[in-house]
């Protein structure tokens, strides 16, 4: 399932500042709770876990869980340090993977 | 003497009237509950004594839709290398899972904030525990009244 990622890095940053990250990726994050109306459980189907990388050090990781909305959306900061590379990755049930990246230049 | 026995009937039928309220909590089995929240807690973070303060947790208070519940936690640190927030934790006490979203967090972060979108499947107080780099943990709590729940109803 090819799923859409969005995210928003400002492209430029002083070196030192700090920056909010935002990352919104598309997903039915399927709670594992509902019933069709023939009563068949819908079987759990979320992403559960996400990783952000800078320059390949890791700066945030989170764990989602069924409580999180459809389409996970989320913001978090982190120090501009050095130009480079922001990687996204996200992972989760039935074998779900999907990455993203963005490019930052620190002044 | 007929005070004391029509008391002690007004006592007995209340004490009914409890018993029979507790079968229909156990009907609604299915959902997280308090006591399961704490659980669920103590999975995360141990026998570890909570302080209450440091963290604010922000929901609207009145939720029209609880499947999509603009979030956010911020706890009060400088997140220096010896003073920051290492992880954060939100849980719930009335969705059918207690856990909502657990972040880990460093000096690098600068700023010890998280927003995010969830789902709550009824009106329940929400619970944000930050476990912080001197080991301490500390919480913040909101109360949020939800008139349609999430996660539950059929489709």
């Amino acid at each position: 399932m090819a799923a859409r990622a969005l995210i928003n890095v400002p492209p430029k940053a002083k070196r030192g500042d700090v920056i909010a990250i935002k990352a919104l990726i598309s997903h039915h994050m399927e709670t594992g709770f509902r019933h069709s109306t023939t009563g068949v459980l819908y079987p759990r189907d979320i992403i559960t876990d996400f990783l952000v990388k800078y320059n390949g050090e890791e700066i945030f990781r989170a764990a989602f869980y069924p409580a999180i909305s459809a389409n996970p959306f989320i913001v978090f900061y982190t120090v501009a340090t050095e130009s480079g590379t922001i990687d996204f990755a996200w992972t989760g049930d039935n074998g779900f993977s999907a990455t993203q990246s963005a490019q930052i230049t620190v002044e | 003497m007929s005070n004391t026995s029509r008391r002690d009937l007004i006592k007995a039928t209340g004490a009914l009237a409890l018993g029979a309220a507790v079968p229909m909590v156990s009907v609604r089995s299915a959902r997280a509950t308090p006591a399961t929240m704490r659980t669920a807690i103590h999975q995360a973070i141990g026998d570890a004594q909570v302080f209450k303060g440091k963290v604010t947790l922000d929901i609207p208070p009145l939720v029209e839709n609880g499947n999509t519940v603009a979030c956010s936690v911020s706890v009060d640190s400088p997140m220096t290398q010896a003073d920051h927030v290492k992880a954060i934790h939100i849980f719930n006490e009335k969705n059918p899972q207690p856990n909502v979203l657990s972040v880990k967090l460093s000096p690098r972060s600068g700023r010890a904030r998280v927003d995010t979108r969830i789902r709550l499947a009824d009106t329940q107080t929400v619970i944000a525990i930050a476990e912080l780099s001197d080991g301490s943990f500390w919480s913040g709590s909101a109360d949020v009244v939800i008139t349609l729940g999430a996660c539950l109803e059929d489709g």
